[in-house]
């Protein structure tokens, strides 16, 4: 574990996920959620869980980006609280 | 609204941060997980299985009743999507337009009629967008291969990270790649609606069926080894065979299950316009 490397996105991840919860736009939500996604992915690869971080990059970076973009395009993009 | 939100994330934080303080410590080799646990995985795995992913040989047989009911959870996840969002209403648009992508003549369809036998007509309606090359290509040019690396995903669980979860939710992309890039009417074209709703129960009922399976052949339930005499191998290839055949059923339910979520979601359950 080379651990600059470790810090970097362990700093990465709580930035982007503090982001994700404050952004008023719920596009940009949607995207720093899938970011967040990723940035575990790679957290779980410096773990040693590899498999862990496939189904992460697949399904919490991929597709559930993918669903959430979805459902902002049919509801509304501005969140009121 | 907002403060109390607040308290209620913080005190749940709090008492998992307290509640933590009782695990055992971090690598301690004195705990109950690594005096007898992880030591039989790690050393008998290969000698019961044959399978050199432990993390697949866990998953899919030592705890193989766990990830049935994950399989479960996908498709009742689906099916619950399905039941919320689809609405089955009467179709307001009595008249459609098509027009021929070659000629540039438009068509006005009445409601029943059908269109001339050719593949060469879009339908411009409000939501119309225009033909984007690049992308279409491109897009077409990657799905074969997204497929295949799904493919080899599923069918190599055993060696490598992998299997029937990420090469489902992959070949699943694939499809909802080309909703994106075409449009909806083209993806559900290849995978029907129906088609998405009967493979995503089939996935499952090919897990649950394999273990009643086990069970009918006079061993407990997802037990593998009860498949040696069916597929002529000794019974420790037979729990290799066994993961492989759910992980297949774990790929196929997880496929349909994305597809149809994606389109009742995109497509706000009208299946008229995706994204």
């Amino acid at each position: 574990m080379v651990w600059p490397i470790d810090l970097a996105v362990l700093t990465l991840v709580v930035m982007v996920a503090i982001g994700s919860l404050m952004v008023k736009d719920l596009l940009g939500a949607a995207i720093l959620f899938g970011a967040y996604s990723f940035m575990m992915c790679l957290l779980w690869t410096v773990m040693g869980a590899v498999d862990v971080a496939f189904t992460e990059a697949s399904v919490g970076a991929g597709v559930s980006t993918v669903f959430f973009v979805g459902a902002v395009f049919r509801t509304s993009r501005r969140t009121r609280d | 609204m907002k403060i109390i939100g607040l308290i209620v994330a913080v005190l749940t934080g709090g008492l998992l941060v307290y509640a933590a303080e009782d695990f055992p410590a971090w690598s301690d080799p004195a705990s109950p997980a690594s005096t007898y646990l992880s030591p039989h995985f790690i050393e008998k795995t290969i000698e019961e299985t044959s399978v050199p992913n432990i993390v697949t040989a866990v998953l899919a047989d030592y705890r193989g009743f766990d990830t049935m009911f994950e399989t479960t959870v996908i498709f009742s996840a689906g099916v619950a999507v399905f039941l919320l969002l689809r609405t089955s209403g009467p179709k307001t648009q009595q008249t459609r337009l098509y027009r021929h992508q070659l000629t540039g003549v438009t068509l006005r369809i009445k409601e029943g009629a059908d269109l001339p036998p050719s593949d060469n007509f879009e339908r411009i309606d409000r939501f119309w967008t225009p033909h984007d090359l690049i992308i279409k290509t491109v897009c077409r040019l990657l799905i074969p291969f997204i497929q295949l690396f799904g493919l080899y995903v599923i069918a190599h669980g055993h060696h490598s990270p992998g299997g029937g979860f990420q090469g489902g939710v992959i070949l699943g992309a694939s499809i909802i790649l080309l909703a994106i890039s075409h449009d909806l009417r083209t993806a559900v074209k290849r995978v029907a609606e129906k088609m998405d709703a009967v493979l995503c129960a089939i996935g499952v009922l090919i897990y649950a069926g394999t273990g009643a399976l086990c069970l009918l052949l006079g061993l407990n339930f997802l037990d593998y080894k009860a498949l040696a005499p069916v597929l002529h191998v000794d019974s420790i290839m037979a729990r290799s065979h066994g993961i492989l055949i759910v992980e297949i059923g774990v790929g196929i339910a997880v496929m349909f299950t994305m597809i149809w979520i994606y389109n009742n979601v995109s497509s706000g359950g009208k299946y008229n316009q995706g994204l």
